[in-house]
């Protein structure tokens, strides 16, 4: 396997309006290595997420996945890109018209076009992989708690067993044993499937316990990366008061004043 | 000068509006007729339409076939013309009132349903959720709507329209004195198959414009339930304005000699 990196993104920009949110954007992720972008709400993490899937388009600079330009691939070439790739929502946006089985099924079905049977049965045994048994196949997504959602929406992510999975904001809204839960669940599944992750969260805890590396975004530039263990000795100031949750510091959050 | 950069802000508005609609109309043709098409989906969508609209369609086609029997039997008789309530009803409802009030009101009912289903996917991360799963969301979405839209609404105006005569029938016969069967016999000898199918082919396109709408007002919806309301209200008012618009035209095409 290649030692080149899975990932790699340079001097990217986005705009919307007159805001630029990415300000000449620079990261690279290692294959079967696991980053994490940290940042405040509003620092472009989002953006840099969807950069790279393409529901974004850069107005400048370069993303390479596997070598390959990515900015500006479309059709046939972009789907086949995104076969490759699993995503899990914040919200684990599950389809509500669908029951359980065929949201986890829903890349073996569409893309792989899989017989029904055959791809339920492996909607079942990702379920089994989340935790979740073949109870809850045919119920519908709104009958499950905000914690089971994400597991299903896990278990879709993991379906097709991708070369890259993205995780955005995997432990937002869950209570912190479930968001432990799903933080144990990544790291068994990325590890299982063997793929690249690339997480984007504010949660400290979760990005400590599913990264290899950590990169720290702040106002759409990357001011900080390394290994995930030494972000406690990174001598960044906007690292450290983001890693302690200080009020007081570099990081001057955006108030209205009267 | 504030009133000028007003006005030329709406202006730059309603182009970009345009522009998008225009693109957005393009993609959803294009997606319609390249593969994959979605069998199923575009069936759930029919029923959708076209099944689960077949109560109000039925009951506004009726109500109105007997009020204009009503209205042409009080007003054919000030120049002793009330023989012509049969001929007159079969040729209005479904040369006009058949397509037109049958589209408006599946347009109040399936317009809004599409828009509040995709704005809420959109709203809901679905939309780039299925684009992250390799799946066109114009043709998994748009495209059986649109089908579904424009096979439907002519079968449910062939509804419409026999409803509706049935509706002129009942009123003619029970409550103005017509005998039944000169009533069906006049109805039958008066309307010609262009009547009908001129209407057809209005209501096609009627379909068309009522799950475009949908569609496009859904797909851009933004600012969570706020802007899903927004996006329902706009598909049915902009929906219902241009099949207003689309008649007079298709009108002015199909009949004018």
């Amino acid at each position: 396997m290649s030692n080149d990196p899975h990932i790699v993104m340079r001097d990217v920009y986005k705009s919307f309006g007159s805001k630029t949110v990415l300000k000449g954007v620079n990261l690279e992720v290692e294959r079967g290595k696991s980053l994490v972008v940290i940042g405040g709400s509003g620092s472009g993490k989002s953006v840099t997420l969807k950069c790279i899937l393409g529901l974004l388009t850069p107005d400048s600079g370069s993303i390479k996945i596997n070598g390959q330009e990515v900015v500006g691939l479309k059709g046939a070439k972009r789907d086949d890109l995104l076969s490759h790739m699993g995503m899990l929502f914040q919200g684990a946006a599950l389809f509500d018209s669908l029951p359980v089985w065929e949201n986890v099924a829903f890349g073996l079905l569409q893309r792989h076009h899989l017989e029904r049977q055959k791809a339920r049965e492996i909607a079942i045994e990702k379920l089994a992989e989340v935790g979740l048994g073949p109870e809850i196949a045919e119920l519908s997504p709104s009958e499950l708690s905000g914690g089971m959602q994400k597991r299903v929406g896990l278990a879709r992510a993991i379906a097709t067993d991708p070369d890259i999975i993205f995780f955005d904001e995997p432990t937002t809204g869950l209570d912190p044993i479930m968001g432990d839960v799903i933080n144990d669940l990544i790291v068994t599944c990325v590890e299982h499937v063997g793929a690249t992750a690339v997480s984007i969260t504010h949660d400290m805890a979760s990005a400590r316990k599913i990264g290899d590396k950590i990169a720290m975004i702040y106002q759409g530039e990357i001011i900080w990366h390394g290994d995930a263990e030494d972000i406690d000795e990174s001598g960044n100031p906007y690292v450290e008061q983001f890693i302690h949750g200080d009020a007081d510091g570099p990081i001057q959050l955006e108030t209205l004043t009267p | 000068m504030n009133l000028l950069a007003l006005i030329g802000r709406m202006v730059m508005s309603v182009f970009a509006d345009v522009g998008r609609l225009s693109l957005f109309t393009k993609d959803a043709v294009l997606h319609t007729f390249l593969p994959p098409t979605y069998g199923r989906l575009i069936l759930q969508q029919m029923m959708k339409i076209g099944y689960n609209s077949l109560p109000v369609v039925g009951l506004t086609a009726f109500f109105t076939g007997g009020a204009l029997a009503l209205q042409i039997y009080i007003g054919g008789s000030r120049f002793n013309a009330e023989s012509l309530v049969s001929s007159i009803v079969a040729l209005g409802i479904t040369r006009e009132l058949g397509p037109v009030i049958a589209s408006l009101m599946v347009a109040g009912r399936v317009s809004a349903a599409i828009a509040a289903e995709i704005g809420t996917m959109r709203v809901t991360e679905q939309i780039d959720a299925l684009t992250t799963l390799a799946t066109n969301p114009f043709k998994y979405l748009v495209a059986p709507r649109l089908i579904a839209g424009v096979v439907t609404l002519p079968l449910l105006v062939v509804i419409a329209d026999t409803i509706g005569i049935m509706g002129g029938y009942v009123v003619g016969t029970k409550s103005l004195g017509f005998n039944p069967a000169s009533y069906i016999k006049n109805t039958v000898d008066f309307i010609e198959l262009s009547d009908v199918f001129s209407g057809l082919a209005k209501s096609a396109v009627f379909g068309f414009i009522i799950a475009l709408m949908g569609c496009y007002h859904g797909y851009y919806s933004q600012g969570g339930a706020q802007g899903v309301g927004r996006a329902t209200t706009n598909a049915v008012v902009t929906a219902s304005i241009l099949i207003l618009a689309a008649n007079y035209v298709l009108t002015s095409l199909l009949f004018t000699e």
